[in-house]
C-alpha cells in the first residue's frame, strides 16, 4: 500500500532508515561540560598516529536518536509484549526492580579494581548470589565468573579435566546425548575434548544400558541435561551417574532446564558433581536480544580447589574478600569477577520469591507446559508420552502432510500476535514445536495460544497455502536467508549497493 | 507471589483439564529419593520496598563517593541519560536472540548499525554483533588466528591485559597451545627486537594491545611485517576504545578486537561488558558470533537476519568456530546508541578532553608532584607513574580524600613495585588533580625530610 | 529428476562419474534437495590427497551444514570454482554443471563397493519409506 500522505508518518512505524542514512554534518546529540585544563594539542603530540574523527560515523541530534531507536522497537516482540514460549530458552518475566536496584548507585559505579574495603556492597551481593545458588543446586560451592550457559559449560569441562589430570589421566570422550543443546559439543571441543553421541532411547530418555557400553575408562564425563530438551525428567539419572563415577568418569549437568527442578528436587542429589546455571533463563535476568547472560557454575566439594580465579570469600571477620591464591584453579575464564550486574538482578528475584515462592513458580511452569501438551495432543503429533515438566514437544508430522511444516506454523503464530515456539529443536524430533510457556503465562493467555494454535491446524486444512505465505500482518515478509548468506551484506557503506 | 499470573482457582482448573488429581502428580516423574523433602533454606519472600532498602544498603557500601582514577580495561565516562530510557523499553531488554526475523527487525537493524560502527572505528571490513568482554574477544581471536593458520603458537605481548592473558592461557590449556611472552621496551611499548626473534614458522599470531596495559601507544607496523612476514596474523586488542577516535587504528592488523565498555556501559564491578571483534571480509567464515546481515522480504523491503549461522554452535555443534551463543547483545545495543548521541563530532571532542586531563595530570604529577614518568612513550588517556615514596602510602592519603589513586601495578608486575597505572576521563575535575598532585608533593617531601633529618 | 544410469553413488548421496582414472565427484539431487538453498561450498585445494569416506568438504545451506565424504581416494586434480560465486549451481544442476572436484583415482577397485543408479534408486526408496 502506497501511502499519498508524504508529510504526515502513519501511526505504525513503516520505516525506519539506518542512522547512517539520517546523519547530517554538524549535528551532535551530546553537550560537553567545557574543559577545565589547558587543552592539549593531540595532533602535534600524535603526530603521524593522530586521527582526524572517525569517516562515516552519524551526525544526529539527542531526539534523533531516541526516536529513531524508539522506532526500531516497536519493531520487535518481547516477554513485555505477551506469552514467549520458545522452549529451553525460559522466557519469563523480567521484574522491573531488578532493573531498578541494578542500577544503584554503588552498584552500577564501582570499578572492579575498587579496594575491596570500598566495595564490600558488591562483593556481599556476589557472596549471597553464590550461596543462594549453592542451596538451590545443592551443590557445595559456586562461581559466578562464566559470562553465559556456554562458558559455564567450558569452565565446568575444564574443571572435570583438571581433576582428572591430576589423576594420571585426562581421558579424551565425553558422552552428549544427541538431544543436547549445540553448545554442548562445542564446550566439549574446545575444553580438548571428542564429544560421542548418546542415542536417546524410545522414551525420550538417555539408555542405561548404552551409556554403559559406551562409558569406558577413556570417557572423562557425560554431560547431560535434565529434564532433557525433550522436557522428561530422566529418572534413571542417579543410577547413570553411579555408573560413570564407577567407571572413574565425572557427571555435567547443562542446568538449562532448571525452572522445572527449582524447590522440588536439587541436581546434588542426583549424583552430579558440576553443572551450570543460567541467570538469564532461571533467574529472570532479561534476555536483552541476545544477551547479557550469566553462567554461575555449581561444583562438589572435591571440584571446589578447581574453580575459576578468583573465588569470594568470607573472612573471619564478616567481611567479604576475593581470594586469588588458588594453586589448583582452572585460571581465568573471564577478566574481572562475570557479569555482576546480573547477579544484583538474580539475588533481586530469589529473595522477592523466597524458598515457597520459587517452589511455586517451579510448579506454575510445569503445570502451564502440561496443561498446553494435554489442550493440543489431539491436533499435533506428540512423539513422546506425558506428563512434561516445564516445557513440552509437539511434532508437525501430520501437517507435514499438507505440505506445511513447523516453521511454518511457526510463522503464522505471529499474525495471531505471539511469538513463536521453538522450531526444529530438538535435533531428535522430526518437525519439533517445543513449547515452553514458563510460569510467566496467566490460563486466559495460554488459552488464546492454545486456541490460536488450534485454529492454525484447521487452516491447514482448509487452505495450506495461506499458512505457507504467513506472517501476513508483520512490517517485513518472510526474509530471503539464501541470499543473504551468498553475498553477505554486514555493514553498512555509503556506497550505491546500499 | 507478585511475578505469578494464576490464581489457586486458575491452577485446580488446568490440573483438571490436563487431567491430575494434583499438583504433586505434576512431578510423577520424578523419583521420590530425589525429592527435596524440605523447603529450600532461602530468606525471603520480600516486597519491593524492603528489597529496595536492603539493596540501598549493599550500594551505600561502596566508593561511590570516591573520585576514580582506576581503568585498567574497565573505564568511567560519563553515561548520557537517553541510554537508559532506551535500552528500559521492553521490546528490547525482554526480546530473546533475534531468530523470528520479522518480529525482531528492531534488534537486528540496530546490530546492524553497531557492526558498522565497530567496523568504522576499527578500520576493519567486518566486526560481529558481540561477545562476551575484551578478554574472551581476545582469546576467541586467538583461536581464529589458529584456525586460519592451522598452527599452534602465539605471541603475546606482556603488556596485554594481565587478566587478559590469564584467559587465553586458560583457553588454550587443553588445546596444547604454546603462548610467547615478549617484554617491553623502555618507552614502554613492545620490544621490537624480542618480538622479531619470538616469531617463527609455527606461529599463529602476534597479539599486541594498543593502547597497552600501561597506557602507552603502541605502533604495530613493525609488528604486522614481521608478523606476516612469518605468515601469522596480528591481533590488535583495544581496552579503551575511546582512543581511537583521537588515533589510527593500528595498521594492518587482522583482527582488531577488545572491550567496548567505554561506550556507555557501566564500570558495575567488573560486568555485564561488551566483547567486538573486527577483521577482514576474507576470514568472515572463520569468525566466532553472531553476525546480522541485510537482505530483502518477500516484497522487496530492505530488512535483516542473522546470517552465516552454519558457523555457530547450534548447527555445526563439535566444529563450531566457537561455543558462544548468548553474546552481549543489550550491552551493544548500549554501545549503539552512545555512539550515534557522541557521533563523529562529539566523540572526537570528548577523546580529546581525556588526552587533555590525563596529560595535564602526569605533567603536573612529573613537574611538582615528585613523581616520575617511567615510560616514554606517547599515551591517551592512561599513564603509569612511579610514585615519590612508598605506592600504598600515597594512594591511602588519596583514598582519604577521596581519590582512588589508580591501580599498583605490583599487584601483576612484581618488578613494577612503586609503580600506579593512572587513568583520567572526562569525569574527574581540575581540583581533583590539583588536589592528588598536593597530596604526591606533601608524600614525596615528608620522605624528603625524613632522609635529610635521620635523628627524626 | 532421474540418476544416470553412467554414475556410481554411495549411500552418503555422492556421484562418480569415471572417466579413465579421473573421477568426477558431485552430490546427487536427493542431497540438494534435502539441504535446500545452498549457500557456500568449501572444497579441498588441488594437490589435496584424499580417502575413501572422509570428509572431502562441505555444503552449507542456510540452516545446515552437510560433510561430504570421498566416494573413492585419489588425489585433487581440479575443483569446480565457479561455485565459489555460485553455490547455488548445486541446487539447479547438481548431476553436471554442479560438480564439485575431478580427482585422479588411487585404486580402481574401490569403485565395486560404489551403487550403480538403480541400486542407489532402490536405496533412495527403501529409507524413504521409513
Amino acid at each position: 500500500m502506497k501511502s499519498r500522505v508524504r508529510t504526515a508518518r502513519p501511526h505504525v512505524n513503516q520505516n525506519e532508515a539506518l542512522i547512517f542514512e539520517r546523519s547530517t554534518p554538524g549535528k551532535c546529540g551530546v553537550d560537553l561540560p567545557p574543559l577545565d585544563v589547558p587543552s592539549a594539542s593531540p595532533a602535534e603530540a600524535l603526530g603521524s598516529l593522530y586521527r582526524d574523527g572517525i569517516e562515516g560515523f552519524p551526525e544526529v541530534s539527542e531526539v534523533e536518536v531516541v526516536r529513531h531507536f524508539t522506532r526500531l522497537s516497536t519493531w520487535n516482540y518481547g516477554v513485555d509484549t505477551g506469552i514467549y514460549p520458545l522452549g529451553s530458552c525460559t522466557m519469563k518475566y523480567n521484574p522491573r526492580l531488578n532493573e531498578a536496584v541494578a542500577r544503584l548507585e554503588g552498584l552500577a559505579t564501582d570499578h572492579p579494581y575498587t579496594p575491596e574495603t570500598l566495595a564490600q556492597g558488591c562483593l556481599q551481593v556476589l557472596y549471597q548470589t553464590a550461596e543462594c545458588l549453592a542451596e538451590i543446586t545443592g551443590m557445595d560451592a559456586v562461581s559466578l565468573q562464566p559470562a553465559a550457559g556456554a562458558q559455564g559449560e567450558l569452565t565446568g569441562i575444564l574443571m572435570i579435566r583438571a581433576w582428572l589430570t591430576e589423576r594420571g589421566n585426562p581421558r579424551r570422550y565425553v558422552l552428549v546425548p544427541d538431544s543436547a543443546h549445540g553448545t554442548n559439543p562445542a564446550s566439549v571441543a574446545i575444553s580438548g575434548y571428542q564429544a560421542l553421541p548418546l542415542k536417546s532411547n524410545e522414551r525420550g530418555c538417555l539408555d542405561l544400558r548404552e551409556l554403559s557400553e559406551a562409558m569406558t575408562d577413556e570417557v572423562a564425563a557425560l554431560m547431560l541435561t535434565n529434564p532433557n530438551t525433550l522436557g522428561i525428567f530422566e529418572a534413571q539419572i542417579q543410577e547413570m551417574a553411579a555408573l560413570v563415577h564407577a567407571r572413574g568418569g565425572l557427571v555435567y549437568m547443562d542446568g538449562a532446564n532448571m525452572n522445572a527442578l527449582v524447590g522440588v528436587a536439587r541436581p546434588a542429589d542426583f549424583g552430579v558433581d558440576v553443572m551450570h546455571l543460567n541467570l538469564h533463563k532461571t533467574f529472570t535476568t532479561p534476555h536483552g536480544g541476545g544477551g547479557p547472560g550469566s553462567g554461575p557454575v555449581a561444583v562438589k566439594k572435591f571440584l571446589e580447589p578447581y574453580l575459576p580465579s578468583p573465588v569470594v570469600e568470607r573472612s573471619s571477620d564478616g567481611s567479604i574478600r576475593l581470594n586469588h591464591d588458588r594453586p589448583k584453579s582452572i585460571g581465568r575464564v573471564r577478566a574481572f569477577y562475570g557479569n555482576f550486574g546480573m547477579a544484583v538482578r538474580a539475588l533481586a528475584y530469589i529473595l522477592a520469591n523466597g524458598p515457597e515462592g520459587l517452589r511455586q513458580t517451579t510448579e506454575d511452569a510445569v503445570l502451564n507446559a502440561n496443561y498446553v501438551l494435554a489442550r493440543l495432543r489431539d491436533v499435533y503429533d506428540l512423539p513422546y508420552p506425558p506428563p512434561c515438566m516445564h516445557e513440552c514437544v509437539l511434532s508437525d508430522r501430520r501437517q507435514a502432510a499438507r505440505g506445511v511444516r513447523t516453521g511454518d506454523i511457526a510463522k503464522r503464530l505471529i499474525d495471531y500476535g505471539f511469538h513463536p515456539y521453538t522450531t526444529s529443536f530438538p535435533l531428535i524430533v522430526p518437525g519439533a514445536m517445543m513449547i515452553e510457556p514458563t510460569e510467566s503465562a496467566s490460563k486466559e493467555e495460554l488459552d488464546e495460544f492454545i486456541a490460536a494454535l488450534r485454529s492454525i491446524a484447521e487452516e491447514i486444512e482448509e487452505d495450506a497455502s495461506f499458512v505457507l505465505q504467513a506472517p501476513h500482518t508483520t512490517r517485513v515478509s518472510r526474509l530471503d536467508e539464501a541470499t543473504a548468506a551468498r553475498k553477505p551484506i554486514l555493514r553498512w557503506n555509503p556506497s550505491p549497493r546500499s | 507471589m507478585r511475578y505469578l499470573p494464576n490464581s489457586q482457582r486458575d491452577r485446580e482448573a488446568m490440573l483438571a483439564a490436563a487431567g491430575f488429581g494434583s499438583a504433586g502428580e505434576l512431578f510423577a516423574s520424578i523419583p521420590d529419593a530425589l525429592k527435596l523433602r524440605e523447603p529450600l533454606k532461602l530468606p525471603g519472600p520480600f516486597s519491593e520496598p524492603e528489597l529496595v532498602e536492603f539493596f540501598k544498603q549493599m550500594a551505600a557500601q561502596s566508593g561511590r563517593d570516591y573520585v576514580s582514577l582506576l581503568g585498567a580495561g574497565a573505564y568511567t565516562h560519563y553515561r548520557p541519560a537517553a541510554i537508559d530510557a532506551l535500552i528500559s523499553r521492553g521490546e528490547f531488554f525482554t526480546a530473546y536472540t533475534p531468530y523470528q526475523a520479522e518480529i525482531a527487525q528492531g534488534t537486528l537493524q540496530a546490530m546492524f548499525e553497531f557492526q558498522t560502527l565497530m567496523a568504522q572505528l576499527t578500520g576493519m571490513e567486518v566486526a560481529n554483533a558481540s561477545l562476551y568482554d575484551g578478554s574472551t574477544a581476545t582469546a576467541e581471536a586467538v583461536l581464529m588466528a589458529m584456525r586460519l593458520t592451522r598452527r599452534n603458537r602465539v605471541v603475546v605481548a606482556r603488556s596485554l591485559h594481565p587478566e587478559y592473558r590469564q584467559v587465553l592461557a586458560t583457553y588454550v590449556r587443553s588445546l596444547g597451545t604454546e603462548l610467547a611472552e615478549i617484554p617491553w621496551s623502555a618507552s614502554g611499548e613492545l620490544d621490537s627486537e624480542a618480538l622479531r626473534s619470538a616469531i617463527n614458522s609455527d606461529t599463529a599470531g602476534v597479539i599486541v594491545q594498543s593502547p597497552n596495559f600501561f597506557g602507552v601507544i603502541e605502533q604495530v607496523e613493525e609488528a604486522v611485517e614481521a608478523a606476516h612476514a612469518s605468515g601469522a596474523l596480528v591481533i590488535a586488542v583495544v581496552t579503551e576504545p575511546l582512543s581511537l577516535a583521537l588515533i589510527k587504528p593500528p595498521a594492518g592488523a587482522d583482527i582488531v578486537c577488545g572491550e567496548g565498555q567505554s561506550f556507555g556501559v557501566p564500570v558495575a564491578f567488573g560486568g555485564p561488558y561488551l566483547g567486538f571483534l573486527a577483521t577482514r571480509e576474507k576470514f568472515v567464515r572463520q569468525m566466532p558470533g553472531r553476525l546480522v546481515g541485510q537482505t530483502q522480504d518477500r516484497r522487496g523491503q530492505r530488512g535483516f537476519v542473522l546470517t552465516l549461522a552454519t558457523r555457530e554452535q547450534h548447527i555445526r555443534r563439535e566444529k563450531a568456530t566457537s561455543n558462544i551463543c548468548t553474546n552481549q547483545s543489550l550491552c551493544a545495543l548500549v554501545a549503539t546508541i552512545y555512539l550515534c548521541l557522541l557521533g563523529k563530532h562529539g566523540l572526537k571532542v570528548l577523546a580529546e578532553q581525556n588526552f587533555a586531563k590525563a596529560h595535564y595530570a602526569a605533567q603536573r604529577l612529573a613537574s611538582e608532584g615528585g613523581a616520575s614518568l617511567p615510560f616514554s612513550g606517547r599515551f591517551f588517556n592512561e599513564f603509569v607513574v612511579r610514585t615519590p615514596g612508598r605506592a600504598e602510602k600515597i594512594l591511602a592519603a588519596l583514598q582519604e580524600e577521596k581519590i582512588l589513586g589508580g591501580l599498583h601495578l605490583r599487584r601483576f608486575y612484581p618488578e613494577l613495585q612503586d609503580h600506579l597505572l593512572v587513568c583520567v576521563t572526562e569525569t574527574v575535575r581540575r581540583r581533583r588533580l590539583d588536589r592528588m598532585v598536593e597530596i604526591y608533593a606533601d608524600c614525596g617531601n615528608s620522605r624528603a625530610s625524613r632522609r635529610s633529618n635521620p635523628a627524626e | 529428476m532421474s540418476y544416470p544410469s553412467e554414475f556410481l553413488y554411495t549411500k552418503d548421496h555422492e556421484w562418480v562419474r569415471l572417466e579413465g582414472e579421473t573421477a568426477t565427484i558431485g552430490i546427487t539431487d536427493y542431497a540438494q534437495k534435502e539441504l535446500g538453498d545452498i549457500v557456500f561450498v568449501e572444497l579441498p585445494k588441488v594437490g589435496d590427497h584424499l580417502k575413501a569416506a572422509e570428509p572431502l568438504g562441505a555444503i552449507e545451506s542456510v540452516k545446515a551444514v552437510s560433510d561430504v565424504f570421498a566416494p573413492i581416494s585419489g588425489t585433487v586434480e581440479a575443483i569446480n570454482a565457479q561455485l565459489q560465486d555460485k553455490p547455488e549451481i548445486v541446487n539447479s544442476d547438481p548431476h553436471g554443471e554442479g560438480w564439485l572436484i575431478r580427482v585422479r583415482v588411487a585404486d580402481p577397485k574401490e569403485t565395486e563397493r560404489l551403487m550403480t543408479a538403480d541400486a542407489y534408486e532402490a536405496y533412495l526408496h527403501q529409507t524413504q519409506a521409513h
